[in-house]
């Protein structure tokens, strides 16, 4: 098959498994933006066994590879403890991979928030409470958005991370767009022994994190309106 | 009678003193003004009549109300706190507005808040907040700031940031607004409009409690002035009293390094 030929079949079947590269990437940030808050809220309690905790488990995230902690996710269960709770098809393995990706980049994230919330200065929280608010009434109303402007550079960068990272899934045979990339050397679709796909993934993750770096771009100049 | 009564107030921090049995009275329509050097107290007993430290002891009453006994645990209930804040306004010596909201959502931002948690704010929502927004632009009005409602505090000197501040502490209508060395963080060309716009609330009648180092002013403008040292009230009286005839040796070498400018 000549390269003319091979082509469309490659970027049909590369596509589809782009596609799951998304899907795990958003379902990420979907999940772990949240949870992030929650586990910065943890590491910032002034109730101590729960900020301690809270560190931890931090530190045990981020202090181990994503990779083992996608290994250990989704092997641990079954060949552990006998109960493969994932199922051997690919919703288990996108679900397992969800898992893992929420929770380390939760991980980063509370970290970043913590920066960002304790950046805000004393003086906001107290001239709030002056004014007869309540705690919870400071944060959403005063400090969150200061926090978010603050914030913004930094998970900017782990969002662009975020992006190529979604590759380490390819461990536990999630079928994204390495994985379908490499299915043509072991043969796929009557093609076989060809690297050239495998190459070509790069040029997904490079338009994607391009497009990613000016929307996000857009957003930090958005709130440049105050400072 | 006295709308403020502090009463034997103190507080500690760690081993450090910061404020010894504090007593003293402020009539309705009255100012206050406390001065001394840095470290004395001042800025701590403004805190602590608005809530944002607590005594170790003493009594603060408004209005006859007691709002804080040391010996009465019932008044030191951290949810009754935040009712009795209200009771005072405090303006920063660094503004603290909110930077993301415009010089008139600084000011509606908190009367909002506080209207929202009443039950017939869904009903009647719309006309609440034309009633917020007309206060407040009289507000800013009043500061001299009517063109400046809608600019972001970044777009503000320093003085025009101080009146904003000034008009969000006033637009909860508190009984009693402190400010705590208002213009500190300004040059002398910004301090002299923001103090002309304490002057006019004190000959409006507004009973305020002012922390400050402009001794002419404090002066001008005062019933009454506390000088504080250590933690300690040293000399209090009316503003003659106190500048033109202390009585303990401190106060006039205070005094001297200001008069000799």
């Amino acid at each position: 098959m000549t390269f003319s030929e091979q082509f469309p079949i490659v970027f049909q079947a590369l596509n589809v498994g782009f596609a799951q590269t998304l899907k795990l990437f958003f379902v990420t940030l979907l999940g772990a933006i949240p949870l992030g808050l929650i586990i910065s809220f943890g590491s910032m309690s002034h109730f101590r066994p729960l900020s301690y905790f809270t560190k931890i488990i931090v530190w045990i995230i981020r202090g181990t590879p994503l990779m083992i902690q996608l290994l250990i996710i989704y092997f641990m269960p079954g060949l552990v403890f006998g109960n493969n709770i994932w199922g051997g098809d690919e919703n288990g393995r996108f679900l397992a991979a969800s898992v893992g990706f929420i929770f380390n980049y939760a991980c980063y994230f509370s970290e970043i928030y913590r920066g960002g919330i304790q950046g805000v200065p004393k003086g906001q929280e107290e001239a709030g409470l002056v004014l007869g608010m309540t705690k919870s009434q400071i944060f959403f109303k005063v400090t969150f958005m200061q926090m978010v402007k603050r914030i913004v550079p930094p998970m900017s960068n782990e969002i662009i991370t975020l992006v190529k990272d979604t590759s380490l899934a390819r461990i536990i045979s999630l079928q994204e767009v390495i994985w379908a990339g490499q299915s043509f050397m072991k043969g796929n679709m009557g093609i076989a022994g060809v690297i050239w796909p495998l190459f070509f993934t790069a040029v997904y993750y490079l338009i994607f994190s391009g497009i990613l770096t000016v929307l996000l771009g857009r957003l930090e100049k958005k709130l440049e309106y105050f400072r | 009678m006295a709308i403020l009564e502090v009463q034997h107030v103190s507080k500690s921090f760690g081993d450090t003193e910061v404020l010894k049995d504090i007593s003293f009275s402020l009539e309705k329509g009255k100012v206050l003004s406390l001065i001394g050097s840095s470290g004395s107290g001042k800025t701590t007993l403004l805190r602590c009549l608005n809530f944002l430290e607590r005594p170790d002891g003493g009594v603060i009453r408004v209005n006859g109300e007691t709002l804080f006994d040391a010996d009465d645990p019932e008044t030191r209930q951290e949810s009754e706190i935040r009712k009795k804040r209200l009771h005072f306004g405090l303006v920063f010596q660094s503004f603290n507005l909110f930077p993301q909201y415009t010089a008139l959502q600084n000011v509606m931002l908190a009367k909002e808040l506080l209207e929202k948690e009443k039950p017939d704010y869904k009903a009647r929502k719309k006309e609440i907040h034309a009633q917020i927004e007309k206060e407040a632009r009289a507000l800013l009005d009043q500061m001299g700031l009517s063109d400046r409602v809608d600019n972001y505090p970044h777009q503000l000197s320093g003085g025009q940031c101080q009146r904003v501040a000034i008009a969000r502490a006033l637009a909860l209508k508190p009984d009693i607004l402190c400010f705590d060395e208002p213009t500190s963080a300004l040059d002398p060309e910004l301090t002299g409009e923001v103090l002309k716009v304490i002057k006019g609330l004190a000959d409006q009648e507004t009973t305020m409690v002012i922390v400050t180092h402009e001794m002419a002013f404090a002066r001008d403008v005062s019933s009454q002035v506390i000088f504080m040292d250590e933690g300690c009230i040293l000399e209090k009286g009316t503003p003659e009293q106190v500048f033109e005839h202390p009585s303990k040796e401190r106060t006039k070498q205070f005094l001297s390094r200001y008069t000799q400018g």
